[in-house]
């Protein structure tokens, strides 16, 4: 199995010049399990794990990963790391007019050309796997159906499964469960906690809500102001820290 | 009127306007009339010359009726509207050929500067001059006939259907567009399913919609003799032949009809994956109250 764990060194993400969003963070996920970023809004979660693949652009500092640094990787190097690299998002980001066959299929874009793409030359082997990660995640009937006919908890057991069709070293997910309901929100982490585990996939989950982070995760890393400012295994986790990270006490009682 | 209550506990001064004046609006407003008044002065538009041009209109539609298209006219009028037909294939599908190339360089959120400008440049040089009279520089160009027309057409196609297509993919939503970025695929094939997935039904609605265009526009480049029905009905009107002239117009109405139903049955197909019998059983059988409940359940759905 390859290494996957990421390094993270001296991370600074600047929209605006001068205004730091993420003000230096270094940290070292190892390469199993789950990892819950905990913050408030507008604290860099998103920029954090947007950085790792690129949809953002660091402005300083180093990700390794696998003997790269994701930070300053381009062309086809930029998609060949990508492609093991899988995400979830928020809003699950399905293309709303294509299949659900259609969608987990995108995640074997990066291992074929346009042409091929085109054509939807999908080898057999990813079709066939396309089927079980959709019987997997409970959707088995629906694959052709289009993604907007689907529930908001469908839809993101399709981003699973997407990210998932990618063979992905590593998987992101950018607060996979804050446009579900409670109860979708647990059975999504179940999901992907269940799936993650058995391929070995480690996890850097960004998520709201902390009860939950607690119940999957064996590490959690507090972030408040673009910094982090707490790490540590859930159970010591404390309210004096909760308080750093959100700031206030009136919310936790 | 009806008598006013007793004054309410606290009236309230009316300082805070609902809806305040819109001063630029109104002055706006009244500049326009104004221009207006005055250019009918100017145009000699008066009652009297109205009159006189009712009176002509009703010697030209007198002779309009019955129409006729017996004999040779017969086989000219099919000539022409077959050529106009052709002329509107052929230009529609190289125009919107070439848009989607010349529409997928225009959009600012997909290409860079240096790409963008050029492509847009060459928009707004096909969006700059009416059909006809490119239609005139073609034939001046390459000689009397079809090609002209079809030349006309695809600059005219080209024009609209890019520039519109172009802000289609501007307005898309780029969270889907990021999640194919996300998955290492290339740029052709972020393209090919983050975008146009989402831009496809509209792009159709553009292509039909200068289907229709270029299908009255050919029955007109033919005056200027590019090719067409147009041509024919120069021709007749020049011999004074307006029961002719009336045969033609009855058959470019029939015809631009044609391609209507043609057109809203080609996106029914492509873009609600409708099939042939419901299309026709959606048009045309169908009452009120379904139709409001269809409409419900699509907004429950989504």
């Amino acid at each position: 199995m390859t290494d996957r764990t990421i390094e993270i060194k001296g991370l600074v993400k600047e929209y605006k010049k001068g205004v730091p969003v993420l003000k230096g963070i270094d940290l070292s996920i190892e390469g199993e399990g789950i990892t819950a970023i905990i913050g408030p809004s507008g604290t860099g979660k998103s920029t954090l794990i947007r950085c790792i693949n690129r949809l953002v652009e660091p402005t300083a500092g180093e990700i390794r990963f696998q003997g790269l640094d994701l930070a300053t990787l381009k062309g086809a190097d930029l998609r060949n790391a990508r492609r093991k690299i899988g995400m979830v998002f928020q809003e699950y980001n399905l293309v709303e007019r294509l299949t659900v066959m259609e969608n987990v299929l995108t995640g074997r874009l990066g291992y074929m050309n346009a042409f091929q793409a085109w054509l939807r030359r999908f080898s057999a082997a990813d079709i066939a796997e396309a089927f079980q990660l959709l019987d997997a995640v409970g959707l088995g009937a629906f694959a052709h159906q289009r993604a907007d006919s689907l529930s908001g908890g469908q839809r993101q057991r399709v981003g699973i499964a997407r990210a998932l069709m990618q063979h992905p070293d590593i998987l992101l997910a950018d607060e996979p469960t804050s446009s579900l309901d409670p109860k979708t929100s647990v059975e999504i982490m179940e999901l992907m906690a269940e799936l993650a585990g058995k391929r070995n996939i480690p996890v850097i989950v960004n998520i709201h809500n902390v009860e939950l982070a607690k119940r999957f995760c064996h590490r959690m890393i507090g972030m408040t102001g673009g910094k982090v400012v707490f790490d540590g295994p859930p159970a010591s986790l404390s309210e004096t820290h909760l308080k750093e990270i959100y700031g206030g006490e009136d919310w936790l009682h | 009127m009806h008598q006013s209550p007793a004054p309410s506990p606290q009236p309230r001064a009316p300082t805070h306007r609902a809806f305040p004046t819109h001063w630029p609006a109104r002055i706006g407003w009244i500049l326009l009339a104004i221009y207006v008044v005055w250019a009918v002065g100017q145009l000699d538009v008066t009652w009297a010359r109205f009159a006189a041009g009712i009176d002509n209109a009703a010697k030209f539609l007198g002779r309009m009726f019955p129409p006729d298209a017996g004999g040779d006219k017969w086989e000219s009028l099919l000539i022409g509207m077959k050529e106009s037909l052709q002329i509107t294939f052929i230009a529609t599908l190289l125009g919107i050929a070439l848009s989607l190339p010349i529409g997928l360089m225009a959009a600012r959120n997909l290409m860079p500067a240096w790409v963008v400008w050029p492509a847009r440049g060459l928009i707004a040089v096909s969006r700059s001059f009416h059909e006809v009279v490119v239609a005139i520089i073609f034939v001046k160009a390459v000689g009397f006939g079809a090609i002209a027309g079809i030349g006309a057409l695809v600059i005219g196609s080209i024009g609209f259907v890019s520039k519109l297509f172009a802000e289609a993919i501007e307005e898309i939503n780029p969270k889907q567009v990021e999640a194919i970025r996300a998955t290492g695929a290339s740029f052709m094939s972020v393209v090919l399913f983050g975008v146009l997935p989402q831009v496809f039904s509209r792009f159709l609605g553009f292509a039909t919609y200068q289907f229709d265009s270029n299908l009255r526009h050919s029955t007109m480049i033919g005056i200027v003799g590019a090719g067409g029905i147009g041509g024919t009905l120069f021709a007749a009107f020049q011999r004074f032949d307006y029961d002719f002239v009336c045969a033609i117009l009855i058959a470019i109405i029939a015809l631009i009809m044609l391609g209507e139903v043609l057109s809203s049955f080609v996106r029914a197909l492509f873009t609600e994956n409708l099939s042939v019998i419901e299309w026709f059983r959606r048009r045309f059988g169908q009452t009120e109250p379904e139709r409001r409940d269809r409409a419900l359940g699509a907004m429950e759905g989504s």
